[in-house]
């Protein structure tokens, strides 16, 4: 099964693809594992004990918290997306389940995504075509779900030239279009 | 129209899905409630002009769905409450 | 000629020069000007014709209230018709053609509807085209959309780009003259966010346009000046040449900046224009005033426009509309056009005020309480007609008269929420009322301030009133020294006692005669004036016109203008280009993409595909020489059922649900049960409504004690996912039940076939005999050591599996089939084999998911259990539901196996009339189906499960003349209706 050892990315090749345009440079991430955790019911102190043994950081609503090998991004009430090294985490999820046990509901999210690292300068003069999200005003580490060209997107700011964007995979084509489109009207 | 989410501040309203009267929240048990009860509570709502308690969904957010109470003619919204919160003060459980 | 009309001084640069054209006449005109001020520059004051009556018309105004110089700007794809000459910028190359005219501007045939003017009065329309009904659609409409309209669309695809986008700010200041400009400064010195808006492309305002001084500077520099300062403050944005269009709820205002419009050709990649949507914390409206015109009669000739723009056109733009001009005044603003004019060298002629008291200029002939009761000169003004006090007429030999009847602050977008403008006696008109939008306040002339210092210092005051609001603190500045003179205004509608008509709303040819006759068929209130007249409906929405037409009706009904109120205004401010709502949305980009783990695959081999919803699927994959479609899918078809088909299934929706509530909340949401199931086990389940019509359907599977997988339609993805969320948050919040979609973090194949289970066991590791896996099995497998996930489930009524593995491998799993099933020749089918082996084993689809459709409809009534509470369970027990003669699902054959069906057609008796009386149901999915030979098809058919064996006709009425089937009506299940295969 040799043919299995042949991933294809979000962007349909067989590497990760960069973009360039203008100062805005993009790259897609292909060595990211992605799980959700959720806090089963009434759970939530018992997952909080066990995400401290494993190192998994849970941060407040709104937010990402990097960490290592697990950094977090909270997405609904008590419910958190899970990054961590593709190359050591493949199965995240088995992995999570494994240390969080019955206090959380853990899912395979790796796929269901494609993971994009946005970097210029200054961002916002591109995403503020793309997005309601008001990255001047955001704090490095705001998490948030917005629309991206109809698109459900997740949007972590890592710093004013620095953002994470998980997009819907099967739509990685029309998102890296809409941000190519974006960046050449402003550059 | 911007909403004030409990959790998540001011998010646009395009971010949201509309359902509609908040009283949908008292479905009645339906091992003992009869279709009369369920077809007056399905169908039969009022439409006021004014004071509306709506649900509304954070579909583009964090997927809450949150308890609106809105003027219907100024668009004014008065607060904000996460629905299942609201739902649990109403004593729905399981 | 060439600017023959230019003077000294503006704004301009003269230094370079820029050759346009207008009706193929070149010109040249210099950066800064707009079209019409390059044009007046070049002594061209004909611009257009008007909407009804064709008549010549020139520009009225100097800015974007404009309802006469409207011209098709550009040629070819990027032709724009009812462009305002008023506000569009100069730029070299420029071409421009009039409208409404034929076959020139100077000599328009249709014209002739002037002489006509007595037929085409208010209310023409109504009067005119009621009678008979039947005329309206073939001979009416016709002739009213011919005529209708002013320029033409050159239906070309529009070559430019338009983008949409999304801003913030704590205090949106909306204009930038000197209250504007005012506020920003010092929301912009306090730190405060600020976004200074303009729809100029030179910020300023009325500073550009008048000779006062700012500060001890002209107000031009100081605006200037002020620009700059705003430049450096990183917390200030400068929007020129952008529209603020809309107010909408909560501080959300819609913007329109023309990025490239100045531009032959925008740069590439650049939007021509972008729409924005502003998110503000408080806004101010300092959108300033527009002056109004006094109805005379003819007074819409090209040379007569309003004294503000008269002086407008002299200091900004350096043009003399004129050699010789005349003022018409009623309040003292219109005399310093008269001022302003001789003080560039104009002839004055004469000052016709209609004030008896109004101060006299010095040199300047004044006619007190003059009147001007008519006007020469079809194509351009040569003379009017000015009437004394005293009642004597004189003629004087004009080419420019600049008329005032004072000043309406811009007061549009405070009422975008339905506020009404509330009279203000001092200036004698309409400022912003209460119940403004939100956050909103205004400020210098739209607050009804019309004095250079009330400006400057209500422009601050409300500045620093909005940010304390926001827990801002402002300092007040020290404001530049600026006029401040008093408002001097006697009222003076129209001129009354003329025979001819006296133009209120230029645009839409509404004259003071249409007034009266609307009072007089008693369409008195303000609402049904504008109606009736059609006032205030053009593109301009009567900016220039609305307050005149009331103050008319007013005089009529002998009501005071409060008592009879006005109309208000909604978005758009100025006309939106349809480009620029759609913004990228559109062609091809008009929504997203999805594509399936297998599309590049499915590329390579040609594969037509299909959208489903916003997925690109694979809907046959010809084979060389295939030059039919149904060659490609009677092939897959039969392929598949001879020994296996290989299908991308990863588009239907997947739910991962946990939690140990899962199974009871499962229990709840489908009618059927899902608690009792075994783990590695799934079941189709039937999702209802409330009403107890089907909502959705699919399989579900039960992973682990507490871990259910469930798939829903492609179509009810995410509504479903909204549903169970609904359901779990607010009907029963303490259930114990996580979720969350797994659709794309799978990418997943059916596998169906008789030789299915010989194709995977090439590939998986695990046994999955029939005695390992049996029917409807579920569970985690490993595929050469990836992880993976196998269903036992078929939609094509064969032996079939799905099988799940990371969607990053999808495309490698394809191949991997692909190079398995290869010994069985294994076929990869598209949606059309689905579609037809689906209907062959009588499963219902979207075609019978219709949302008017019960479980009993589809023949699953039993489904629906009573023992426990599951959404829709109550209501689905209605009588009125439970018709044993209501619709029930059947399959469809013709008698004659080479007869043809068509999805859409009715059921009807042998004999039976095609009336609704007698119409039985409809055929809902039809496929040719090459297993049986023939069409075949389901259908709702009223009492259909007593009905099977039975002969009847499939009436197609869509066609004329209808076409019709003999059908036999039969089991759904056409094909293995025991199910003996898929448990194979």
């Amino acid at each position: 099964m040799a043919d299995m050892l042949r991933p294809l990315t979000a962007l349909g090749g067989h590497a990760p693809a960069e973009l360039a345009v203008g100062l805005l440079i993009v790259t897609e991430r292909f060595d990211v594992a992605l799980a959700s955790v959720a806090a089963r019911r009434g759970r939530m102190a018992d997952l909080a004990r066990a995400v401290v043994k494993t190192g998994l950081p849970l941060p407040e609503a709104g937010r990402h918290a990097a960490g290592t090998p697990y950094s977090a991004f909270w997405v609904a009430p008590e419910m958190w997306f899970v990054e961590a090294p593709f190359a050591t985490h493949e199965g995240i999820a088995g992995m999570l389940k494994g240390a969080l046990g019955d206090a959380a509901s853990v899912t395979e999210q790796t796929d269901a995504w494609v993971a994009l690292d946005l970097a210029a300068p200054d961002l916002a003069p591109i995403l503020e075509r793309l997005s309601n999200v008001d990255l001047r005003a955001a704090p490095d580490g705001f998490a948030t779900r917005t629309v991206i060209e109809h698109l459900g997107c997740y949007l972590i700011r890592h710093g004013a030239g620095n953002v994470r964007l998980y997009g819907p995979r099967s739509s990685a084509k029309s998102l890296i279009h809409a941000i190519e489109g974006a960046a050449t009207a402003t550059f | 129209m911007i909403i004030n989410h409990p959790i998540l501040g001011p998010r646009d309203a395009q971010e949201f899905v509309y359902l509609g009267d908040a009283a949908l929240m008292g479905r009645p048990d339906g091992m003992t409630a009869g279709i009369e009860e369920f077809h007056d509570w399905l169908y039969n709502r009022d439409n006021p002009a004014g004071e509306h308690r709506e649900l509304w969904y954070h579909e583009q957010g964090d997927r809450s769905w949150l308890v609106v109470t809105r003027n219907t003619v100024t668009h004014e919204i008065l607060k904000v409450e996460l629905a299942r919160d609201v739902a649990r003060a109403m004593g729905r459980a399981k | 000629m060439s600017q023959s009309n230019r003077i000294a001084g503006g704004q301009i640069d003269r230094s370079r020069t820029f050759r346009f054209t207008f009706d193929g006449t070149a010109y040249t005109g210099h950066p800064g000007d707009t079209l019409a001020s390059a044009l007046l520059s070049n002594g061209v004051r004909l611009m257009g014709r008007s909407f009804k009556y064709h008549r010549p018309r020139g520009p009225l105004s100097a800015g974007s209230e404009e309802p006469n110089a409207l011209v098709q700007l550009r040629s070819g794809a990027r032709q724009e018709p009812n462009t305002r000459a008023t506000v569009a910028e100069l730029f070299d190359g420029l071409t421009a053609t009039s409208q409404n005219a034929w076959p020139s501007l100077r000599f328009d045939a249709m014209a002739i509807n002037d002489r006509l003017n007595t037929f085409f009065t208010a209310g023409f329309y109504y009067k005119t085209f009621m009678w008979p009904a039947s005329f309206w659609e073939k001979v009416y409409e016709p002739i009213i959309r011919r005529a209708a309209g002013l320029g033409a669309l050159t239906r070309e695809e529009d070559p430019d780009e338009y983008d949409k986008g999304f801003l913030h700010c704590d205090l949106l200041v909306i204009g930038a003259g000197p209250a504007g400009l005012s506020a920003a400064l010092t929301a912009g010195r306090a730190g405060a966010r600020v976004i200074l808006a303009d729809e100029d492309f030179r910020m300023g305002g009325r500073l550009n346009a008048e000779t006062h001084e700012v500060g001890g500077m002209a107000g031009a520099d100081w605006a200037a000046a002020s620009v700059a300062e705003l430049a450096t403050m990183p917390n200030v944005r400068l929007m020129a040449r952008t529209t603020i269009v809309g107010a909408f709820d909560h501080g959300i205002y819609g913007a329109v900046e023309r990025v490239s419009d100045h531009l032959a050709v925008p740069e590439k990649g650049k939007p021509r224009q972008t729409l924005w949507r502003i998110y503000s914390r408080r806004a101010i409206l300092a959108g300033g005033a527009t002056e109004r015109p006094i109805a005379f009669e003819n007074n819409d000739r090209p040379g007569i426009m309003l004294a503000g723009a008269l002086r407008a056109y002299a200091n900004r733009w350096g043009v003399a509309v004129g050699d010789r001009v005349a003022i018409f005044t009623n309040n003292d603003d219109g005399l310093r056009s008269a001022t302003d004019l001789r003080a560039k060298g104009v002839d004055v002629v004469a000052v016709i005020d209609a004030r008896a008291d109004g101060p006299l200029l010095p040199g300047i002939r004044h006619v007190k309480g003059g009147e001007v009761v008519d006007a020469q000169g079809r194509l351009g003004l040569t003379s009017i007609t000015v009437r004394d006090a005293s009642g004597r007429t004189d003629n004087l030999r004009v080419t420019a008269l600049g008329v005032s009847g004072g000043w309406n602050p811009n007061v549009n977008i405070s009422s975008h929420h339905r506020s009404r403008p509330v009279w203000d006696e001092g200036i004698r008109s309409f400022i912003p009322g209460a119940d403004v939008p939100a956050g909103q306040s205004a400020a210098g002339a739209a607050a009804g301030v019309l004095s250079t210092h009330g400006a400057l210092a209500t422009g601050q005051a409300q500045a620093i009133a909005a940010l304390e609001g926001l827990g801002i603190t402002a300092k007040a500045g020290s404001l530049p020294e600026a006029e401040d003179a008093p408002v001097s205004i006697t009222p003076k509608w129209y001129v009354s006692g003329g025979k001819g008509r006296a133009w209120i709303d230029p645009q839409n040819d509404v004259t003071v005669k249409d007034v009266k006759l609307a009072h007089q068929e008693n369409f008195t209130s303000v609402e049904h004036l504008k109606r009736y007249t059609t006032l205030g409906m053009a593109t301009d929405q009567g900016k220039t016109g609305n307050v005149l037409g009331l103050a008319v009706m007013a005089g009529l009904t002998g009501r005071t203008i409060p008592e009879t109120g006005t109309t208000i205004y909604r978005p758009p401010y100025t006309p939106v280009a349809m480009g620029t709502l759609a913004g990228r949305s559109r062609g091809k980009e008009f929504k997203p993409f999805r594509l399936t783990p297998s599309h590049k695959w499915a590329e390579e081999q040609g594969a037509v595909f299909v959208e489903v919803g916003m997925w690109l699927r694979a809907q046959w994959l010809p084979k060389p020489g295939e030059s039919h479609w149904r060659e490609s899918v009677d092939r897959e078809v039969l392929a598949a059922r001879k020994s296996v088909g290989i299908c991308d299934v990863t588009t239907l929706g997947k739910i991962d649900i946990q939690g140990t509530d899962a199974g009871a909340f499962l229990d709840r949401v489908y009618c059927n049960t899902f608690s009792t199931l075994a783990v590695g086990k799934c079941r189709y389940g039937l999702m209802l409504r409330e009403d107890g019509m089907v909502f959705d359907d699919g399989t579900t599977a039960r992973m682990g004690e507490h871990e259910y997988v469930m798939t829903t339609t492609i179509a009810n993805a995410v509504t479903v996912f909204r549903h169970l969320e609904y359901c779990r948050q607010v009907l029963w919040p303490d259930m114990d039940v996580q979720l969350i979609s797994t659709t794309e973090a799978w990418a997943q194949f059916s596998v169906a076939g008789p030789n299915a289970r010989k194709l995977l066991e090439k590939i998986v590791d695990q046994d999955i005999s029939d005695a390992a896996f049996s029917y409807m099995g579920a569970g985690e497998i490993t595929v050469g050591g990836l992880r993976a996930r196998l269903f036992r489930i078929s939609f094509s009524g064969e032996l079939a599996y799905e099988i799940a593995v990371p969607t990053r491998y999808g495309d490698a799993m394809i191949r991997a089939l692909v190079a398995a099933g290869q010994e069985f020749d294994a076929v990869v089918y598209g949606t059309e084999a689905l579609g037809v082996m689906r209907v062959e084993k009588g499963h219902v689809a979207g075609n019978e998911l219709n949302g008017q459709s019960s479980a009993l409809n589809m023949g699953l009534g039993k489904m629906v259990s009573k023992k426990k509470d599951s959404i829709g369970m109550v209501l689905s027990q209605r009588e009125g539901m439970n018709d044993p003669d209501g619709y029930r699902i059947v399959g469809v054959k013709p008698v004659d196996p080479a007869g043809k069906l068509t999805a859409g057609s009715h059921f009807l008796e042998i004999g039976a009339a095609a009336e609704i009386a007698n119409d039985g149901g409809w055929l809902t999915s039809k496929v040719y189906s090459p297993h049986l030979g023939c069409d075949i098809a389901l259908g709702y058919l009223k009492g259909g499960d007593q009905k099977i064996g039975k002969r009847m006709r499939a009436v197609n009425l869509l066609v004329k003349p209808a076409t019709e089937t003999e059908v036999e009506i039969v089991s759904p299940h056409f094909f293995d209706p025991e199910g003996e295969r898929l448990r194979g």
